[in-house]
């Protein structure tokens, strides 16, 4: 057999050496199978992919996502430079809430899907995906020209994800005011100091589960990292690597930037239409996008259970019954929750009732599949998004 | 990567299969090594049957895990004589005891031809290149 040496999705690693968060070590002395991805070495797992999937669901997990992107626009136009970036409708936040949304380019296809943060009445903090983090930097800067200040904060910023049913209360033995934290509602943030560490805090995450989304700075991280892993562990914390991350919010039906979404998908097909607010006023793309919307959808991306034996993966063709090839397996994998092979993948509008059934083309064998209902799985309760 | 020890007695290929000599068969399955680096086991596929001829380095089958798929490919020319239905049933046996849980049954088209695969120093070492 052929076991591979890095995760089968992950972006290709550039050829010049990977580079490492400051929480590096930390993964390595938990047994962390680090592995190149988006340029940098990121754990895939530690105890496995199972095992810490599960923790997730039912006591909580930490994640090292400082590898992702944070830029920073100020000033007083700074507002309206990212809402003119973005799809979404930045002019509804408050300062200390957020909103997910994409960033489209002129044609209305997603150029990255982010989290853009108010911090404040003049400074906005958005969080990219690692593996577009130079393209958003380039995106980013030349929209600030002379409107706004543009700052990389990239280097200096850590992120580490405290999720699962147990989040808050680790956050309580971490000496954070955890009943402020708790009364936090999903989609806000507030600084907090957690383990004696100056942090902001905020209630987002990507998994599915309730927990929050912890930044501090970047040399600060691996000691925030340590109490953390000791404070949670008799709670059934684990710390989980990219493997896990990506079983948890396949389940959540969260989109994955260059599996699900990219720049030869548009929004409104990618099921993202509730990120797109063609009525804010003037944004990238926005021109394309009201095409887009003013036609009847070609395809879209759903939700499916392989029923047959076998699991679609990241670009196997999907066929209709009669075998033609009409879509393509975005994402997919053994759902650890929910105890099925799922998936998510592109078929014509014609083929994406639930129930219809069609056929994923497991490297040459056709094996029954069904649209089905997403999410593949819900928590009770909490804050579901990225 | 935690140390893995690998049983001395059995014959190894380069793509991570084991097989133990029984008269003129070999008993087929995935060492301990390819279970670490696949991730938590599945599902198993046999695409060959009882009967079916295979040559070595063929793919017979398939094996998923939560991370990833991977080919099994015979560790020599021969006649598949068994499936292990077993395995089949429950890919997640491999995950426990991957020298128990074995995969299939080969009946040895040459002898000699077993001479090509590795012992369990060879195979330690080609594990730790």
């Amino acid at each position: 057999m052929n076991p591979p040496a890095s995760p089968p999705d992950s972006p290709k690693a550039s050829a010049t050496e990977e580079r490492r968060t400051s929480i590096h070590e930390e993964h390595v002395k938990h047994g962390g199978r680090m592995v190149p991805f988006a340029g940098w070495s990121m754990p895939i797992q530690y105890s496995g992919i199972v095992d810490e999937h599960q923790a997730v669901r039912n006591a909580c997990g930490l994640f090292d996502v400082s590898h992702m992107g944070e830029l920073e626009m100020r000033g007083p136009h700074a507002g309206q430079v990212v809402n003119y970036l973005v799809t979404n409708d930045v002019g509804q936040l408050a300062v200390g809430q957020a909103l997910y949304t994409a960033c489209c380019n002129a044609s209305g296809t997603i150029l990255d899907d982010l989290i853009v943060y108010r911090a404040g009445d003049d400074r906005y903090l958005t969080v990219c995906n690692a593996s577009n983090r130079d393209k958003m930097v380039e995106v980013f800067r030349s929209a600030a020209e002379d409107h706004c200040e543009f700052e990389d904060r990239s280097d200096s910023t850590a992120l580490i994800a405290l999720q699962g049913p147990k989040a808050f209360e680790v956050l309580a033995l971490a000496g954070s005011d955890a009943a402020k934290l708790s009364e936090l509602k999903s989609f806000h943030f507030r600084d907090a100091v957690v383990a004696n560490i100056a942090c902001t805090v905020a209630r987002t995450g990507y998994t599915g589960e309730d927990g929050v989304e912890i930044f501090c700075a970047w040399n600060e991280a691996p000691a925030l990292w340590r109490h953390l892993v000791e404070l949670g562990t008799p709670l059934g914390l684990k710390p989980v690597g990219l493997g896990a991350r990506d079983t948890l919010r396949l389940e959540a039906r969260l989109s994955l930037y260059g599996n699900d979404i990219d720049e030869t998908t548009n929004p409104l097909e990618a099921g993202l239409a509730w990120v797109v607010k063609l009525g804010k006023g003037d944004f990238v793309g926005r021109e394309a996008l009201e095409k887009v919307k003013a036609e009847p959808l070609a395809r879209k991306l759903v939700g499916f259970e392989v029923t047959g034996r076998g699991v679609a993966r990241h670009g196997y063709p999907l066929r209709d019954l009669q075998g033609n090839e009409v879509g393509i397996c975005t994402s997919g994998s053994p759902g650890p929750t929910v105890g099925k092979n799922i998936g998510l993948g592109y078929l014509p509008a014609n083929l994406t009732a639930i129930g219809t059934q069609f056929l994923v083309d497991c490297r040459g064998r056709n094996i029954e599949a069904t649209v089905v209902k997403t999410p593949f799985y819900k928590a009770n309760k909490g804050a579901v998004s990225k | 990567m935690s140390d893995v020890s690998i049983p001395e007695g059995l014959k190894y290929t380069k793509d991570h299969e084991w097989a133990k000599i029984e008269g003129n068969e070999i008993v087929v399955g995935i060492t301990k090594f390819a279970v670490e680096q696949l991730g938590d086991i599945t599902l198993v596929t046999i695409d060959a049957k009882e009967g079916t001829e295979v040559t070595a380095g063929g793919a017979f089958g398939s094996i998923e895990s939560v991370k990833s798929v991977s080919d099994l490919f015979a560790p020599v020319d021969g006649k598949i004589t068994k499936v292990n239905a077993e395995v089949v049933a429950k890919g997640e046996l491999l995950n426990e005891d991957p020298y128990a849980a074995w995969l299939v049954r080969i009946a040895v088209k040459d002898p000699k031809s077993l001479g090509e695969l590795l012992d369990a120093a060879a195979y330690t070492t080609h594990t730790q290149s």
